[in-house]
């Protein structure tokens, strides 16, 4: 994965308006600004107060567990929900006033598939293009092009029942680009495929942007996909609790983070306040703490704690520990409490209407 | 990646929505898909002319023995323009249902979405729904031999084209039933609430006449009634029927008394297209 993030970057500077100041006269308009916007469903607060920019020709992610209000934030900029207030512009309509023209400049690819399996792939395709105003001079040219990018020339008469997750995905993609939207919108991209077939779906997210120069806004729960973008905003209970590019936040957070296995992790949680200083919490059945050299702090543990200490591990800084570091938990405590929250108010959203 | 080097070319960006030109383009797309499905499930091409073929072959020879027809003309040949309704009724009302189909598996999302208003994906069904009903009653009339009915060019026309307008009624009927329902399952539960009564009161298998008065004033509820009553009454115009035999079979629809002439009706058919049509709009723009 970094050796492809090391590679991306000199075609980066080549097209995309990443340094924007060094490449653009002008400032240009964001590709999504997203002022103070909230959502209520009832008594639920499903999104309070989020606001963000995300220039043209970026990546940008929003991460954050299960039911942290990615998705009804998407909803909302992709003018499927309205806002209970705040205001948003996506490629420079207004996503309340503007919707015609927010949805004729993105693509979406939501979460849940949306494709007609009785159709075959080009069918499904074409449906979209027309649907979109794709001139039908320019049709046939561009569903090859699209179908050769997303690797699916050699299917484009099947029936879509007979794909794979994988190609379904991709599928997927591929119409959302079709009609060359200005803001691409993936709504958990990868959810529900195997690691091989997520890693293929993120080597077309990346040579999209570099083919496309489209701005991407997506959302995952998967912190190793958070990688991938240029920034993130990690969001939980319906907030922004951070934002910035992958590494600045890791660095941020900087130090090591140490897990260990206690049978009496209350006393230990006390044993480590009293004579280290140290902070720490119970997670995943672990005691996990920070501490800035951990290869140096380990030998002191075990010589000055007097815990009985069935293993330990540690490991440097990763998005998950930025979540953890702004959060107070991981994102699979945090997915574990937060979803069954949101289905319950989902449920009684839906009852209600 | 290879195929990413040869993507340079990035279209313009092109503004749909707003204008008529690109809704009349979705109704087409949307129009033109329900074809594309309807012409590859042959299946249901088939098995959805089984129960007519049954209603027809057996219900009407079975029927024949005790409903004393007039002599010169058989029950089957007055059960086949009812038959040719009911073809009609249940794909057009199917047809329709495809949109909870679609809810479903989320392609409704994916039309929803599109910059194209709603009234012109529910048009595109509705006119979807109508050439589906109407192909299948076509192919249900290359039967009307078997019910002794004469292949006659202008009967047939004439018949398509009223199958053709109470096909769009029905569908946009569908259509507004399927605003409401979100799963499959309370399909069934509307074809038997909806559908079956509005076929078993139109006259499609039994002559509307000497009813109790209960069962006659829910004929006239019924629109079907004035769908069906044309149908059979242009078949029996092209056959050679005793006059007597006509009153019995071909009574037409009185209203108090007096006979509605078949423009009339196909003209109460057409408000109710209209109507529904607007009451679709109006549900799936809330959607």
């Amino acid at each position: 994965m970094h050796a492809r993030r090391a590679g991306r970057e000199p075609a980066r500077t080549g097209i995309g308006p990443v340094p924007i100041e060094a490449s653009v006269p002008t400032i240009p308009e964001p590709a999504v600004a997203v002022q103070h916007l909230r959502k209520r469903f009832g008594d639920f607060d499903a999104v309070r107060d989020v606001s963000f920019e995300v220039a043209a020709g970026e990546t940008f992610g929003l991460l954050g567990p299960n039911g942290a209000g990615k998705t009804t934030t998407v909803s909302m900029l992709s003018t499927l929900l309205a806002p209970t207030s705040g205001r948003a512009k996506v490629a420079g309509a207004d996503v309340v006033t503007e919707r015609g023209r927010v949805r004729s400049r993105i693509g979406l690819v939501f979460q849940d598939p949306t494709l007609d399996e009785y159709l075959t792939a080009e069918e499904n395709l074409r449906f979209h293009a027309e649907l979109y105003g794709v001139p039908a001079a320019t049709l046939d040219a561009r569903l090859d092009q699209i179908l050769d990018m997303v690797e699916l020339s050699d299917r484009r008469h099947d029936v879509v029942q007979n794909f794979s997750g994988g190609m379904r995905r991709r599928l997927e993609i591929g119409r959302g680009l079709i009609h060359s939207p200005r803001v691409l919108f993936l709504d958990e991209p990868t959810v529900g495929l195997d690691p091989q077939t997520r890693a293929h779906i993120w080597t077309y997210i990346e040579s999209l942007r570099q083919s496309e120069q489209i701005t991407i806004l997506l959302t995952t729960h998967y912190m190793d996909e958070a990688e991938h973008c240029d920034r993130i905003a990690i969001i939980d209970n319906g907030e922004i609790v951070t934002l910035d590019s992958p590494d600045a936040l890791k660095a941020r957070v900087g130090r090591d983070r140490l897990e260990i296995a206690v049978p009496d992790p209350e006393a230990a949680i006390a044993a480590l306040g009293e004579r280290f200083g140290i902070e720490a919490t119970v997670s995943e059945g672990m005691v996990a703490f920070y501490v800035s050299h951990g290869e140096e702090f380990v030998p002191r543990l075990f010589a000055e704690s007097g815990l009985t200490i069935h293993s330990v591990r540690m490991s440097r800084p990763t998005l998950d520990d930025v979540f953890m570091a702004y959060t107070g938990r991981t994102i699979r405590d945090a997915e574990a409490s937060a979803s069954d929250h949101l289905r319950e108010s989902a449920r009684r959203f839906a009852r209600r209407r | 990646m290879a195929a990413a080097a040869g993507l340079h070319a990035v279209l313009p960006v092109r503004e749909a929505g707003g204008t008529l030109a690109t809704d009349l383009r979705g109704v087409r797309v949307v129009w033109r898909r329900e074809l594309i499905r309807f012409a590859r499930d042959r299946l249901r091409i088939v098995t959805s002319l089984v129960q007519p073929v049954l209603f027809l072959l057996i219900l009407g020879e079975g029927l024949s023995v005790i409903a004393r027809t007039p002599p010169g003309v058989s029950f089957k040949t007055f059960m086949f323009p009812g038959i040719v309704g009911m073809t009609v009724l249940f794909t057009s009302v199917f047809s329709a249902m495809s949109i909870v189909w679609d809810r479903e598996f989320g392609f409704l999302r994916e039309m929803l979405v599109a910059p194209v208003d709603r009234w012109a994906i529910v048009l595109g069904k509705c006119l979807g729904g109508m050439t589906v009903a109407t192909l299948q009653g076509v192919i249900f009339l290359a039967l009307a031999g078997a019910a002794d009915v004469p292949y006659d060019p202008l009967m047939l026309l004439e018949l398509v084209a009223i199958m053709a307008l109470m096909a769009f009624a029905l569908t946009a009927f569908g259509v507004l039933l399927a605003s409401r329902i979100q799963q499959m399952q309370s399909f069934s539960v509307m074809v038997q609430f909806f559908v079956m009564p509005m076929f078993f009161l139109s006259g499609a298998v039994f002559p509307l006449v000497g009813l109790p008065s209960w069962l006659n004033a829910l004929t006239k509820i019924d629109p079907l009634t004035y769908a069906v009553d044309p149908l059979r009454h242009i078949v029996f115009e092209h056959l050679t029927v005793p006059a007597a035999a006509l009153a019995s079979l071909d009574p037409g629809v009185s209203w108090n008394g007096w006979r509605l002439p078949v423009g009339m009706e196909l003209g109460i058919v057409a408000a109710c297209a209209v109507l529904l049509l607007g009451a679709a709009m109006v549900a799936f723009s809330r959607e």
